[in-house]
């Protein structure tokens, strides 16, 4: 499903050139659980990035669902984040003036579908998290675990067959955690490719695949 | 992107800083009120003086002895130095030519009326019957001057309402004697009360045969023919016939100043036209101040919600859906202030109206057309910067601050 094949990405910090990504390659089929971890700046949130395509690598090929996707323009990356890639953050990033329901539904808002089409949706993808009840509260009326799962919910709504989240336990206590986690695994099992970032151990060995990073290197990957 | 989604989503980011969004809204509505009321009152003056002038009679064609280089309301003008004298016989000639359906010979002077003890100074103007209907003025009680040859020094005289009530007071003067200088005349009739037109009173005048006016100063010559012409499009050709008329009879030479109402009247108004758009025009300048007031709190929210934005095009949101986003809260501001504008504008100006119930107050159409459109423009002009910034966010970066 994903090809990475040499992918170097460079940034520039004051006058000093830092390789973020050096010439990685990386492939990765439909459905898998891969756990990406590294210590900081060990460029594991740049290769999400580009895998998430909110960044582009500066040499190297990027190919997903046996598209060539590094050379699309700004409106065609946007359409492929919008139709294939759900992201889920360690801060939520959850629109503070927007009810649960209304942030789930954003993805639906920006892809044109139909207010009357939404709406049956999202007290689905709700009730897949299990926030029914939560549907019009407002972000700061929810708490971390319940703003994580309103976020899961957001990012599947466009049944996106990627799902990247970005250290989505890092502002919840072990036990909501848990919880999160395995909400996230449940959609891998109906078939969603799950790449998660983490610093915790824990998180790491519960996935099927483990990529572990080092100044911009793949250093170790394979089955846990 | 729905187009209802989009002003639904820009609409929830501006209700959620409601007082921010009402102030850039106040600063667009005192703008687009100072237009609306500033054109208000340039309109107001110029109806009011058009008023002025078609209270002076319609289709009026003005001779002036002397000649005048230049055309206009000016004093200088209108007191042209004379060479030949403008006599009764020319009046009585102009009064022959086609077209002309009156004409009125003028003097003008001031001079004691008396009547027993009582006694003031007088506007004396010396003429004939047709002044009344040329003149626009309205008759109280009595008659106007007699019809009949303008050389008759009939000594009848008719009082301004003024001056009657304070000669007579609740007396009903017809048939009275009062003294105009040292000549007796009788009252045969007064004028309604009128008031000011053109900073000229006719409640204080009193009106005599122009004969009797001549006799009374002392002259032989007129200070005006009033020319009454059939009708507007009469207007030029009258003009024109009455100043080679004047010609021939002053042995070749064009010693008058002949004037159109009408020319007075386009130049006064073409003046106020350029005034109300002048005014209009500083106002709008405040629309600018508005416009770059909102560019300024759209570049403070652009750098506020660097991580909606960010959140936006990771959900997948294009650098184009991100701009109409903010150029529709830019648009709706500046409706909600335009619209505000007007209500203040249309407010301030009936106030203005009620307090000065002579001037015709009201904004004209095109002025609040042009001040709402203004108003749009200069917001959605002033939000293309914040909102192409917003556009070319680095959805990467931005999300990964808090």
């Amino acid at each position: 499903m994903i090809q990475l094949d040499n992918i170097s990405r460079t940034f520039q910090v004051g006058d000093q050139q830092v390789l973020a990504l050096r010439e990685v390659s990386l492939s990765i089929a439909a459905g898998e659980y891969i756990a990406i971890m590294g210590p900081s700046g060990s460029g594991k949130s740049t290769l999400l990035n580009l895998l998430g395509l909110l960044d582009r690598p500066d040499s190297g090929r990027y190919t997903l669902d046996g598209r060539d996707v590094t050379g699309l323009t700004e409106v065609e990356t946007a359409r492929v984040r919008r139709e294939k890639i759900g992201f889920v953050f360690q801060f939520f990033h959850l629109v503070p003036r927007l009810t649960a329901a209304a942030n789930v539904a954003l993805p639906l808002l920006l892809a044109g579908v139909p207010a009357a089409e939404r709406k049956p949706r999202v007290a689905q993808l709700l009730a897949e998290v299990g926030l029914s009840e939560r549907a019009e509260h407002l972000p700061s009326q929810l708490s971390g675990g319940q703003l994580q799962r309103v976020a899961i919910a957001r990012a599947m709504s466009m049944h996106p067959a990627l799902l990247l989240a970005d250290e989505p336990t890092g502002n919840l206590d072990r036990a909501t955690g848990r919880e999160v986690m395995s909400v996230l695994e449940g959609l891998n099992q109906r078939g969603a490719t799950l790449i998660v970032i983490t610093h915790d151990q824990e998180v790491g060995a519960r996935a099927r695949r483990r990529i572990v990073m080092e100044d911009g290197r793949i250093l170790h990957d394979g089955a846990t | 992107m729905k187009l209802a989604d989009t002003f639904a989503l820009a609409w929830g980011s501006l209700a959620q800083q409601p007082r921010r969004t009402a102030l850039i809204g106040l600063a667009m509505s005192i703008g687009v009120g100072a237009v609306v009321v500033l054109t208000a009152l340039g309109e107001g003056a110029r109806g009011y003086v058009l008023a002025q002038f078609a209270g002076l009679g319609s289709n009026l064609v003005i001779v002036i002895p002397g000649r005048a280089e230049t055309t206009g309301a000016a004093p200088g003008v209108l007191s042209g130095q004379t060479t030949r004298d403008l006599t009764l016989a020319d009046a009585d000639a102009v009064s022959r030519l086609p077209g002309v359906s009156g004409v009125a010979p003028l003097n003008v002077g001031t001079a004691q009326i008396t009547r027993g003890s009582l006694g003031r100074e007088v506007v004396l103007l010396g003429s004939t019957a047709p002044l009344l209907t040329i003149r626009n003025m309205h008759l109280g009680q009595g008659h106007f001057l007699p019809a009949g040859a303008n050389d008759q020094t009939t000594p009848v005289c008719v009082l301004g309402d003024r001056i009657r009530s304070e000669l007579f007071g609740n007396a009903n003067p017809l048939g009275e004697w009062v003294r105009i200088g040292d000549r007796r005349f009788r009252v045969i009739g007064t004028l309604a009360p009128q008031g000011q037109q053109m900073g000229f009173n006719t409640d204080e005048t009193a009106v005599i045969p122009v004969a009797a006016a001549q006799q009374l100063f002392n002259t032989p010559s007129l200070f005006r023919i009033l020319i009454e012409a059939r009708g507007r499009a009469a207007v030029p050709r009258v003009k024109q016939a009455t100043l080679d008329l004047l010609k021939t009879r002053h042995e070749g030479e064009a010693d008058v100043t002949v004037i159109a109402q009408d020319a007075i009247l386009a130049t006064f108004d073409r003046l106020l036209t350029a005034l109300t758009l002048a005014v209009g025009g500083i106002a709008a300048i405040s629309l600018g101040v508005a416009g770059v007031l909102i560019m300024n709190v759209m570049l403070v929210s652009v750098a506020q919600r660097r991580s909606e934005i960010g959140l936006l095009k990771a959900l997948g949101a294009s650098g184009q859906q991100v701009r109409s986003l903010f150029m529709v809260e830019a648009g709706l501001i500046s409706a909600l202030g335009a619209v505000g504008g007007v209500i203040l504008g249309l407010a301030a100006s009936f106030v203005l109206g009620r307090v000065y119930p002579q001037l015709p107050i009201v904004p004209p159409f095109w002025a609040v057309a042009a001040a709402v459109a203004t108003a749009l423009g200069a917001g959605l002009l002033f939000a293309w910067l914040p909102a192409r910034r917003a556009a070319k966010l680095d959805a990467a970066l931005s999300l990964a601050r808090r």
